[in-house]
């Protein structure tokens, strides 16, 4: 699925220069779950936001599903955002004045779908998100948990087969933390593969996989079956 | 992404923000209006003088005694009233023999006081003769015009302007009584009735008299207009060309008079008021780029205030001409309700206009109304572009960051 080779990412911060990725080498096949861990500013939101294609790497080559897509363009990069990658953020990113239909409709109505199978298939992941009864109301009528479900429904409207999900749960308590896990790993195990960066250990722990990033180097790479619950 | 989404979109961003797009759409409305509003004013004023003009006929020529077109001496000579030979009523007279000419009215004026039974005033006397009436389309309130025939005669009677008529008889009969002007007498046999200002003269408040009692009135043999009115409109040329050839012959071969026609003076004030209009159009023009400007600082605020959501359009794989696309939409979307609101407003403005002071024929021209839109829409998307791309062009990591 995504095979990362000799990644370096440097920004400059006023005249000194901050290696935020050094080097990473990566290779994640189709369908797996991985957590990226480590303290703040080891790079591990950068090496998400580079494999979303929302950043460039400085050098090296990003593969995905076999294709080097290090040097397309911006509006090809934007296609394969639009097809193939879902992200859910920490703070879900809800447009506030739209409903939460229309909130998880924006990638359809983006890519010029017609608007009666728009909201079919909104109010279908709706149904499978357990919040039906809410697809009228605003981002702000609605808990955290609710939120970060729309936002996850955003996500895969699009059926794309790469999720990236900065800091889930982050700005959730607990319980609807752990019902918004349990909703990305069974996506997880429809076949999407799941990259999940947090802070949280015991989410950590849950993954197949576990990356550790300590200063923009990937320190430890471990298989777990700790997620099976 | 269709047209519809987009529009849909872009018409949410705006009620999402309903102060600000308020405002703007009043900044947008009000310059429109005022451009309107404006140019619906001198165009009216433009009416309202040519409606005057025409009322005294198109098919009229003016023969004014002096060469305006001679370098210095004639234009000085007009202004001072000096000429080299004066218009005499023969003049008049022989400008009848035109073939091309329907008829005319030789005209003087001057001031006498008019008295009746001790009540005095000063007025102003018109010397002319019967023809004065159809040539100017005057009408009569009572009695009857100067009488017709030879305009040489001195015959002592005089026709009053309602005016005149109140302020010397009040409720009285003013027909058959005997008025005193200057040191002559005069039996009054009609009234003019009161059709508000012609151009020059106000009908209201003059005396008539025959034109040969009015140059004795004021010891004088010369005339200050003689007015021609040719056959027809069409014919007009010939009947300058006519006028020109008697009075020069007349004069020992010399053009001392000066010929214009009703249309001349009426395009030159056409042309007048025309950039008048421009030039008022152009004040209030400012205020419309006022508006486009603050446009451009709108949706400057409305794309920084929005980073955060225009870094999820772009982590949902939006297209940056597309992101440009959604701000020239809102963009366009304001100019265009702006546009509306202000045309609405220009006319409730021009109509109010119209109902305090219903002589003035309001109402904005055309041409006012596409330029308005138009530069209201053009230059509001033309300054949208920067701030539009500002948007698309933006960090998606950065802008996702911003809160």
């Amino acid at each position: 699925m995504i095979t990362l080779e000799n990644i370096q990412r440097i920004f400059p911060v006023g005249d000194q220069q901050v290696h935020a990725l050094r080097d990473i080498n990566l290779h994640i096949k189709p369908g797996e779950y991985v957590s990226i861990m480590g303290p703040s500013g080891s790079g591990k939101s950068t090496l998400l936001n580079l494999l979303g294609l929302l950043d460039h790497a400085n050098s090296g080559t990003y593969r995905l599903a076999g294709d080097d897509i290090t040097s397309l363009s911006d509006e090809q990069h934007a296609q394969l955002r639009r097809e193939r990658i879902g992200f859910v953020f920490q703070f879900f990113h809800l447009i506030p004045r739209l409903t939460a239909a229309q909130n998880i409709e924006l990638p359809l109505t983006l890519s010029g779908v017609p608007p009666e199978q728009r909201h079919k298939r909104a109010r279908d992941a709706l149904t499978a998100m357990g919040i039906a009864d809410r697809a009228d109301h605003r981002p702000d009528q609605l808990s955290g948990g609710q939120r970060q479900r729309v936002a996850i429904a955003r996500a895969t409207i699009m059926n794309p087969d790469l999720i990236l999900a900065d800091e889930p749960t982050g700005n959730l308590d607990r319980a609807s933390g752990k019902e918004v896990v349990e909703i990305l790993e069974a996506l997880n195990k429809k076949g999407k593969t799941l990259l999940i960066v947090t802070h949280d250990p015991e989410l950590g722990a849950r993954s197949k996989r576990l990356l550790h990033m300590v200063d923009g180097k990937i320190v430890s790479d471990e298989q777990q079956n700790a997620g099976e619950s | 992404m269709k047209n519809v989404d987009v529009t849909r979109f872009a018409f949410t961003a705006l009620a999402g923000a309903r102060k600000r797009t308020f405002l703007m759409l009043l900044a947008m409305a009000t310059g429109i209006a005022s451009v309107l509003i404006l140019t619906s004013l001198g165009e009216a004023a433009r009416r309202y003088v040519i409606g005057e003009f025409a009322s005294l006929g198109t098919n009229l020529i003016i023969v004014i005694p002096g060469r305006s077109e001679t370098a210095g001496g004639g234009v000085v000579h007009m202004l001072v009233g000096e000429t080299p030979r004066d218009l005499t009523l023969s003049d008049a007279m022989a400008l009848q023999r035109g073939s091309a000419i329907q008829r005319i009215a030789p005209v003087n004026v001057g001031s006498a006081s008019v008295s009746w039974q001790g009540l005095e005033r000063e007025v102003p006397i018109l010397g002319s003769s019967a023809e004065m009436l159809t040539v100017r389309h005057w009408e009569m309130a009572q009695g009857q015009f100067l009488p017709t025939g030879d305009i040489d005669r001195a015959n002592p009677v005089c026709v009053l302007g309602g005016k005149v008529k109140t302020e010397l008889f009040g409720n009285n009969s003013a027909l058959g009584e005997w008025v005193r002007i200057g040191d002559r007498r005069f039996r009054v046999i009609g009234i003019m009735a009161s059709e508000g200002h012609t151009i020059g003269v106000n009908v209201e408040d003059v005396v008539i008299i025959p034109v040969a009692s009015a140059q004795q009135l004021f010891n004088t043999s010369s005339l200050f207009r003689i007015l021609v009115e040719a056959k027809s409109r069409e014919i007009v040329p010939q009947a300058i060309e006519q006028t020109t050839r008697i009075i020069r012959d007349r004069h020992q071969g010399e053009e001392d008079v000066t010929v214009i026609t009703q249309d001349a003076v009426l395009a030159t004030f056409d042309k007048i008021l025309q950039t008048l209009t421009l030039s008022v159009a152009g004040i209030a023009a400012i205020s419309l780029i006022v508006a486009v400007i603050l446009i451009m600082n709108v949706m400057l605020i409305s794309v920084s205030q929005r980073t955060s959501e225009i870094g999820l359009l772009k982590a949902l794989g939006t297209p940056n001409r597309q992101i440009v696309f959604l701000f020239l939409a809102e963009a366009g979307l304001l100019s265009t309700a702006g546009a509306v609101l202000g045309v609405i407003m220009g006319e409730i403005g021009s109509q109010l206009i119209g109902y305090f002071y219903p002589v003035l024929p309001v109402g904005a021209p055309w041409w006012a109304f596409v330029a308005a839109i138009g530069v209201a829409l053009i230059t509001g998307l033309l300054f949208s572009i920067l701030p539009a791309r500002r948007a698309a062009q933006l960090d998606p990591v950065e802008a996702l960051a911003h809160r």
